[in-house]
């Protein structure tokens, strides 16, 4: 569905990314995830057409779209803060799309009134057709944005920090309600996030993005099981990292603050100096004896929360280890 | 009562307003009432007989004339400067910035010098001009460029702010529907900077009016041919004929009195400072 081949782009001085290579199946679901700077939603408007590649190549559906602007991609945008636009009913926001199609695609007036209906009541807004944006809630805007997106029927959905501008609940209800949509619908849909839980949650596949580089893509599961770069075991999930004695300068393990087993003969102590509930587990914080260095653990909290003080010795039993240069020279190890 | 953490102690206040309304009264108000009062010294009689002469009518129609073009001509001009600035990038925009605001450093007299070194019958073009037989300096034309120069940056000094704060999202998202350049600024940009539009519109027109200095030199002061409202004023003034010039005068204030309310109702009503992006 799409294919992107060595994607580049520089603003100024700054490059954004380098050399993008990218493919995306149809009906896929996809999560452009990174830290604010990586790249990520300049890739996303290049996808669009709203920005353009200093070189590489964009194919969407086969067709080498590289130069065409956004009006011609046929895409659907949704923007971080909706951009709807305040002066028309909620209707003719939906409608507008259809509304500025001239010649033979113009649809009727009654036609196109019918059609931003049928959307509001996928969208679950009906009734509300007759409002202005201004009168309506940030989720039921985010679901308006995404009707008039939806209105040209779009061959791609692309979604910009689609639930950035919302509080945790409603960003709760309306990721499940995006998921159900994007299922009910098999559109292709990409979605640039800074939130590591969103993109696990949601998407098909993540790509991981940093410093305009992809760190790595795989499914949800396989990037917080298996991180191929520190800076993907680092920024998705909790890490603790530790020196590793007696290699190369820069060696480091990496191991999730659950991935470790008690042993009162374990390899490393803890001190711990803060304890809190997190969830369902005892989260016990503090400096390892020895080299010092700032560990999180999560303990069961079916047993007794740990004190204050207190040393947990303790194994990792599943780790990760990369050198100075960030490859990795061991998947799981003891 | 307790006070605001902020606020002054009563006297402090008391001393301040007091101030601001002495200064305001004196240097705003009294010109004002006096500006009116001159005006109908001797009665309505004489001051509608000195509105009705007929170089009075000519520079009211010729002021209204110069206001119809350099109105319309800045209002297009301030959009695409405005839309320029704010939803494009490109070398020079800093210089383009800089040049929109400079009628406002530029003393109007100088302003109106650089027309008449250009256009002048000693200016750089002025000896293709009277080949030609075109009449610049000391015409209407040559009133019309003062003013549009005097006048442009009234409505992008408006225009920028506000839609550099509204930012290019909503333009973005019309092209993204299939909407070309025009149905984009028809629909989307217009609709959205319609008001701080009219607003600048407004004070342009209060200025494309009043303007003196620009127009005093490009003018010629020929009765009945090239003198304005602001231009009659002087010549009248200069003549004793105090009625006359207040009644003319009072014309223009009453101009800045409609300009002020109106905008004071635009601002009312739709808030166009505080909430720009409702």
């Amino acid at each position: 569905m799409i294919h992107l081949r060595g994607i580049t782009k520089r603003f100024g001085d700054y490059p954004a990314l380098h050399g993008i290579d990218l493919d995306v199946a149809p009906g896929e679901f996809i999560a452009l995830l990174g830290p604010s700077g990586s790249g990520k939603t300049t890739l996303l408007r290049i996808i669009a057409g709203l920005e353009f590649q200093d070189s590489g190549t964009v194919l969407l559906g086969g067709e080498d779209v590289s130069s065409l602007p956004v009006a011609q991609r046929h895409v659907g945008f949704v923007f971080q803060h909706y951009a709807l636009f305040r002066h028309m009913t909620v209707a003719d926001n939906v409608a507008f799309g259809l509304s500025v199609r001239r010649g033979k695609d113009r649809l009727p007036k009654a036609a196109r009134h019918a059609r931003a209906e049928e959307l509001l009541r996928l969208v679950q807004l009906e009734g509300l057709g007759s409002r202005y944006p201004g009168q309506l809630s940030g989720g039921q805007r985010q679901r308006v944005a995404l009707a008039r997106a939806l209105a040209i029927e779009p061959r791609l959905l692309l979604l910009d920090e689609p639930f950035g501008a919302l509080d945790a609940k409603v960003r709760k209800d309306l990721r499940r309600w995006l998921r159900d949509l994007h299922k009910q619908m098999g559109l292709t849909s990409i979605f640039v996030t800074h939130d590591q839980e969103e993109a696990l949650e949601l998407a098909d596949r993540v790509v991981v993005m940093n410093q305009g580089r992809i760190e790595q893509i795989g499914a949800p599961d396989a990037v917080y099981m298996n991180p191929e770069t520190p800076f993907v075991s680092h920024f998705v999930g909790e890490t603790n990292r530790l020196p590793v004695p007696g290699t190369a300068a820069g060696s480091e393990i990496h191991f999730r603050p659950h991935e470790i087993t008690l042993a009162p003969d374990g390899a490393e102590a803890l001190l711990v100096d803060n304890v809190f509930r997190k969830g369902a587990v005892w989260r016990a914080e503090g400096l390892l004896e020895g080299s010092g260095q700032f560990v999180e653990l999560d303990l069961p909290s079916s047993g007794e929360a740990p004190r204050l003080g207190q040393t947990i010795r303790f194994n990792p039993h599943r780790a990760r280890m990369f050198n100075a240069n960030g490859d990795q020279t061991q998947g799981e190890t003891r | 009562m307790s006070m605001a953490p902020t606020s002054e102690s009563p006297l402090a206040r008391a001393a301040l307003i007091t101030v601001a309304l002495v200064f305001l009264g004196f240097f705003l108000l009294l010109p004002l009432l006096a500006v009116f009062s001159e005006a109908l010294r001797q009665g309505a009689g004489p001051f509608l007989d000195a509105l009705h002469t007929p170089d009075a009518l000519a520079a009211i129609r010729l002021t209204l004339l110069i206001a119809a073009i350099s109105v319309p001509l800045n209002m297009v001009f301030g959009v695409a400067a405005s839309w320029a600035i704010t939803k494009f990038q490109f070398p020079g925009k800093a210089l383009l910035i800089t040049l929109i605001d400079l009628p406002f450093s530029v003393s109007p007299v100088v302003s109106g010098l650089i027309f008449v070194l250009l256009f002048g019958a000693n200016g750089l073009f002025g000896a293709w001009l009277a080949e030609h037989d075109l009449k610049i300096i000391f015409a209407v034309p040559g009133i019309v460029l003062a003013t549009v120069f005097i006048t442009f940056p009234f409505v992008a000094r408006e225009l920028i702010p506000l839609m550099l704060e509204q930012g290019k999202d909503d333009e973005e998202a019309a092209i993204s529907l299939g909407a070309n350049g025009w149905q984009t600024f028809w629909h989307v940009t217009l609709p959205n900077i319609r008001w701080g539009l009219l607003y600048g519109v407004l004070l342009c027109n209060a200025r494309a009016m009043g303007e003196f200095g620009a127009v005093s030199v490009v003018s010629g002061h020929i009765r009945g041919e090239t003198n304005t409202m602001p231009l009659h004023v002087e010549i009248l003034y200069n003549e004793y004929d105090f009625v006359g010039a207040f009644a003319v005068a009072s014309l223009l204030a009453l101009l800045a009195l409609v300009t002020l309310i109106a905008k004071t109702v635009l601002e009312w009503r739709f808030g166009l400072h505080a909430g720009a992006r409702h």
